[in-house]
C-alpha cells in the first residue's frame, strides 16, 4: 500500500510520555472550556502523561486512497471488480460528531467518497445513494454536509434527494435483519440493506470508532441500540477505546455477524489521523507543545489569548471556538473487508496516541476542551461535560483505568447550566426531570428510557428539526456509567455550583480544593495523573 | 457611436500625415538601409518585467485594480481549488479561451504560490505588435509572447528556461478567444511544455466570460462566471503530446459539463466518452450561435403584460 509519509524538513514527531513533576516543572496547562488554566501540581507525587506529537500525514492521500481501494484487505475484491452496471450503491459517511474539532477542507470524506464515485462512474453505476450514518444524533445541516462531502459531491446528490441524512425513525426506511445469538435485533437502515453493495467511509479519531460498529450502530434506530447503548454493556466495556475488553464492541461484532448473514455485501473504508488537531503553526499552536518548550512569543500569546478569553462574552468564545478547523492530515487509508480493515486501523490509531503509563494513581485530573462528539456547532451543557470526562476520556485506556478503584477523577470545565434548545430539547428535560430524582444510571434506565426514546415530540423534532433523538441523553448517562461505578469521587473545577450538584458531583473553585477535597476519600499524599488531552492521548496501563 | 479603435486609427493617420521630421523618413532608393532585428512580436524581451521592482509593480495592479473590476465585472465563482491541495512546484495552466476578461479573471483566481509567478502565454502577433502593448502586457500580466503564425522553437525554448525557473505558465490551448463563443481544438503546446518540462498540468474550464468581453466587443458587460480547476494532470510514461494534448482537451470538456450539470453526472459521461463538446456541432454559422444559446440552459425572464390581480 502506499503508505509513504510526508518528508519534511521537520525533525521526526517524539512520541507521549509520563512526566514526574519536579521542583522545575512549570505549571500545566489545562483545558478548561473555552478557556484554560495553568495549575500547578504537587511535587513528587504527580505525573503528567503527555501525548505524541503529531505524525507526518501520507504525502499522496489521493494516491493512497486510490491505492486501498485497487488493494483491498482481507478477502474483499478490488473496488472496481464490485462495481458494475444497473447495481444498486449505498455509500455511508460518519457524521458531524468526526472528526473533532471538525477538520479543515478538503474533509477525508470527500476525498475518499470522491476517489469511490469516480470508480462507480468509470463502471457506469447509476443507482447510488450517499447516507450520514448518524443513528440517533441530529441531522447535519446543509453547511455540514458540504464540509464532509465537498460541494460537488453534495451538488450532484443532494438535489436529487440521494444524499440525506438517515432517519432511524422512518418505519419505512427502516429493516430489523434478524437477531444475534444473545437475542440482540438487528435494526438496519433499508436501503443499506437493500444495496448491492454498502461502503462505509469512516474517520477513525479514537479506537473505539470503525469496525462493525460504523454499520451496527451508524445505521440503526433504537430498536437496535438499546442492546448495547445500556449500563449493563458499558459497565462491562473496560474500556468503549478497547475492542478486545469491550461489551459494546462484541455486541456490534455479533450484530455484524446479523448483517453479513443477511447478504449485506460490504466494503470498509478507514482512515487515521495524526495528532495535529491545533496546528504546528497558528494561534493554538502551543497547545500541542510542551509547556518548557514554549518560546517567549509563545507565553506572550497564551497569556493574551487568556485574558482575552476572559474578557469575552461566552456566546463570542464558543462562535470563536466554533470556528476553528484542525489541519488534521491522513496518516493511513485502509479498504476491504470490515475486521481486517478494523485490524490495521487499530494499529495506526494506537501509533499515534498510545502512551505507556505504569501502575493507576489515587488521583485523575483533566481538563475538558470546549468541545464533545455531541456539541459541534451547539452547547456543551452539562450532561455532555459529564459524558466528555467520564465517558471519553476516563475511557481512554487499555489494560486498567488509569485511576485506582475508589480513586477521585478531577475535571476542570465551567461546565454551565446552558442547553441548545434545537439540537438537546431532551437534554433539558433529562437535567430537570431526571437528574432532580436520581443519578443512579440503573434506576433511569429502567424508569425514565423508554417513555423519553418513545416521546412522539422528541421523535418528530429528530425527525424533522435538528435534534437528537429523546433517548440520546440516557446513552450519554450510560456512556459514564463504568467511570461512575469504578470512581469513589467525582469533583468538577470552576464548574457551576448548582449543575455539577445536579450531576451528583462534587464542585470546587480551584484545583488545590479539589485535591485537599480528595484526601477524604484517598487519603494524604495521594498520587496524582493529569491525562494531558487534547491531541488525544491513550494510556497503556501496565 | 465610434470606437476606440477608429479613434486611434484615425489619430495615427493624422499624425502620419505631418511626414518628416515628426515621422522618420524612409529610405532612399538604391540604399542599403541597416536591417535591425525586431524587437517586437516574439523576439519581444520580457526579462525586465521578471525583475523584483515589475513583479512589485504587477502584484499592487493584479489586487488593487484587476481584482475588484473582476469581482464587479465578472462575479466569479471559482471552484475545485481543493484539487491543488497537493500541487508542488511551478505548473502549467491550461484554459479554454472566450474572451480578454480570462487572463484577469484566471489571475485573480490562481491560487498562491503560483499567483505571483506566473507568465502568461500571449500572442506575439497581437499583445507584443507594438512597443506600448508589448510593456504593459509584459508588465501588467506578466505575457510572454508566444508565436501562433508559424513553427519556431524560439518561443518553446524560451518558456521552458522559465518553467525550470520557477516560473508557472498559464496558457490556452486553442490559440486564441473563440470566434463565435464555441471552444477551438486544443493545440499541443501546453502538453508539449508539459513533458519537456516534466511538469503538470491544470486542467481549467472558464464558463461566463464571453459574455463580459466576447471577440468583437470593446466595453465590458456586467455577467457571472464560474472558473473551475481540475485535478493536476501529469504526462504518462512515453505519452505523445498529441495524445497528452486530447487528454488535456478532455478534461477541460468533463470541467465543462461539471459546471454546467454536476460532478457525478459529468464523471459518468466523461467515462462513457460522452461529455459535450466544447467545439460544438459542425453545422452552419447560425444553427452554431443556436445551439450555443440551447447550451446556455437560460432563458430570459418574460416581462409579465399583466398586473397580477
Amino acid at each position: 500500500m502506499n503508505n509513504e509519509n510526508k518528508e519534511t524538513s521537520r525533525p521526526s514527531p517524539r512520541p507521549g510520555f509520563v512526566l514526574d513533576v519536579d521542583r522545575n516543572t512549570p505549571p500545566i496547562v489545562f483545558h478548561h472550556g473555552e478557556n484554560f488554566r495553568l495549575e500547578k501540581l504537587p511535587v513528587g507525587r504527580s505525573r503528567v502523561v503527555y501525548p505524541s506529537e503529531p505524525l507526518e500525514g501520507l504525502s499522496d492521500p489521493e494516491g493512497a486512497i486510490k491505492d486501498a481501494l485497487l488493494n483491498p484487505l482481507g478477502d474483499s475484491e478490488p473496488l472496481p471488480s464490485l462495481l458494475k452496471p444497473g447495481m444498486k450503491l449505498t455509500i455511508a459517511f460518519d457524521d458531524i460528531s468526526l472528526p473533532l474539532p471538525p477538520m479543515r477542507k478538503p474533509d477525508i470524506r470527500q476525498r475518499i467518497i470522491e476517489a469511490v464515485l469516480d470508480m462507480a462512474a468509470e463502471a457506469g453505476v447509476d443507482d447510488v445513494h450517499l447516507i450520514a450514518a448518524l443513528a440517533l444524533h441530529r441531522r447535519m445541516t446543509e453547511d455540514e454536509l458540504r464540509h464532509a462531502v465537498g460541494d460537488r459531491v453534495y451538488d450532484s446528490f443532494a438535489p436529487k434527494g440521494l444524499l440525506y441524512n438517515l432517519d432511524a425513525e422512518d418505519p419505512e426506511g427502516m429493516i430489523v435483519l434478524g437477531e444475534t445469538p444473545h437475542g440482540e435485533d438487528v435494526h438496519f437502515c433499508r436501503r443499506a440493506a437493500e444495496s448491492d453493495l454498502l461502503i462505509y467511509v469512516n474517520i477513525n479519531l479514537v479506537s473505539m470508532d470503525g469496525g462493525h460498529k460504523s454499520t451496527a450502530t451508524g445505521l440503526a434506530g433504537y430498536t437496535g441500540l438499546r442492546h448495547h447503548h445500556n449500563v449493563h454493556t458499558l459497565r462491562n466495556s473496560k474500556s468503549i477505546m478497547d475492542k478486545d475488553n469491550s461489551a459494546l464492541h462484541a455486541s456490534n461484532w455479533r450484530m455484524g455477524d446479523v448483517i453479513k448473514d443477511a447478504g449485506v455485501k460490504i466494503f470498509q473504508i478507514e482512515t487515521t489521523v495524526n495528532n495535529n488537531t491545533f496546528g504546528r503553526e497558528g494561534p493554538l499552536a502551543l497547545l500541542q507543545k510542551r509547556e518548557w518548550e514554549w518560546t517567549a512569543r509563545d507565553r506572550g500569546q497564551f497569556i493574551a489569548m487568556q485574558r482575552g478569553l476572559d474578557l469575552l462574552p461566552v456566546k463570542t468564545k464558543r462562535r470563536i471556538f466554533g470556528g476553528w478547523q484542525s489541519p488534521y492530515e491522513m496518516t493511513s487509508v485502509q479498504a476491504g473487508e470490515v475486521e481486517a480493515v478494523h485490524k490495521r486501523t487499530i494499529e495506526n490509531v494506537y501509533a499515534q496516541q498510545l502512551v505507556t503509563v505504569e501502575g493507576q494513581t489515587d488521583i485523575l485530573t483533566m481538563g475538558l476542551p470546549y468541545i464533545c462528539p455531541y456539541n459541534v456547532n451547539s452547547i456543551m451543557n452539562p450532561i455532555l461535560v459529564m459524558c466528555l470526562g467520564l465517558g471519553y476520556f476516563f475511557n481512554l485506556y487499555k489494560g486498567k483505568p488509569l485511576v485506582r478503584e475508589g480513586g477521585v477523577l478531577i475535571m476542570s470545565h465551567p461546565t454551565p447550566w446552558e442547553f441548545h434548545p434545537v439540537h438537546h430539547p431532551s437534554y433539558i428535560d433529562f437535567f430537570e426531570q431526571v437528574l432532580i430524582e436520581t443519578t443512579d444510571p440503573i434506576e433511569i434506565e429502567k424508569k425514565y428510557e423508554k417513555q423519553f426514546a418513545e416521546d412522539e415530540w422528541y421523535i418528530h423534532l429528530y425527525r424533522n428539526s435538528y435534534a437528537y433523538h429523546g433517548v440520546h441523553p440516557f446513552y450519554m448517562w450510560y456512556w459514564g456509567s463504568h467511570a461512575m461505578q469504578h470512581l469513589g469521587r467525582i469533583i468538577i473545577v470552576g464548574g457551576d455550583q448548582k449543575a455539577v450538584r445536579r450531576l451528583g458531583f462534587q464542585s470546587a473553585s480551584t484545583l488545590q480544593d479539589a485535591l485537599e477535597i480528595a484526601t477524604d476519600v484517598v487519603g494524604p499524599q495521594p498520587t496524582i495523573t493529569h491525562l494531558k488531552n487534547p491531541p488525544i492521548v491513550m494510556a497503556d496501563v501496565i | 457611436m465610434r470606437s476606440i479603435y477608429s479613434i486611434l486609427n484615425d489619430f495615427k493617420y493624422k499624425f502620419l500625415k505631418l511626414g518628416f521630421p515628426w515621422v522618420s523618413a524612409s529610405a532612399p532608393a538604391g540604399v542599403d538601409s541597416i536591417i535591425k532585428e525586431s524587437s517586437l512580436g516574439a523576439g519581444y524581451d520580457t526579462e525586465w518585467a521578471r525583475r523584483p521592482a515589475a513583479r512589485l509593480a504587477r502584484a499592487v495592479i493584479v489586487e488593487t485594480l484587476m481584482r475588484p473590476v473582476m469581482s464587479f465585472l465578472a462575479m466569479p465563482t471559482r471552484k475545485g481549488l481543493d484539487r491543488l491541495i497537493n500541487l508542488e512546484g511551478p505548473a502549467i495552466f491550461a484554459a479554454n479561451h472566450q474572451s480578454h476578461a480570462d487572463t484577469p479573471l484566471l489571475i485573480t483566481s490562481i491560487p498562491e504560490p503560483w499567483r505571483h509567478e506566473l507568465v502568461i502565454g500571449a500572442a506575439a502577433d497581437y499583445f507584443f505588435n507594438t512597443k506600448a502593448t508589448s510593456a504593459i502586457s509584459a508588465l501588467a500580466i506578466g505575457a510572454v509572447p508566444i508565436d501562433r503564425t508559424k513553427v519556431s522553437r524560439q518561443s518553446g525554448d524560451m518558456i521552458s528556461e522559465l518553467i525550470e525557473d520557477g516560473w508557472s505558465l498559464l496558457i490556452y490551448p486553442e490559440g486564441g478567444r473563440s470566434p463565435d463563443g464555441w471552444g477551438q481544438p486544443f493545440r499541443g503546446g501546453a502538453a508539449y511544455l508539459a513533458i519537456r518540462c516534466d511538469v503538470p498540468v491544470i486542467p481549467i474550464h472558464i464558463s461566463g466570460t464571453g459574455k463580459i468581453l466576447r471577440k468583437g466587443r470593446n466595453l465590458p458587460r456586467r455577467s457571472k462566471s464560474t472558473v473551475t480547476f481540475g485535478y493536476p494532470m501529469k504526462p504518462e510514461t512515453d505519452e505523445s503530446a498529441r495524445s497528452f494534448s486530447t487528454r488535456i482537451e478532455n478534461e477541460v470538456r468533463s470541467l465543462a459539463d461539471e459546471t454546467a450539470s454536476s460532478w457525478w453526472d459529468a464523471r459518468q459521461r466523461s467515462y462513457r466518452n460522452s461529455s459535450p463538446s466544447l467545439t460544438g456541432p459542425e453545422i452552419g454559422a447560425w444553427r452554431r450561435s443556436w445551439s450555443l444559446s440551447d447550451n446556455d440552459g437560460k432563458t430570459r425572464k418574460r416581462r409579465r403584460r399583466w398586473p397580477v390581480l
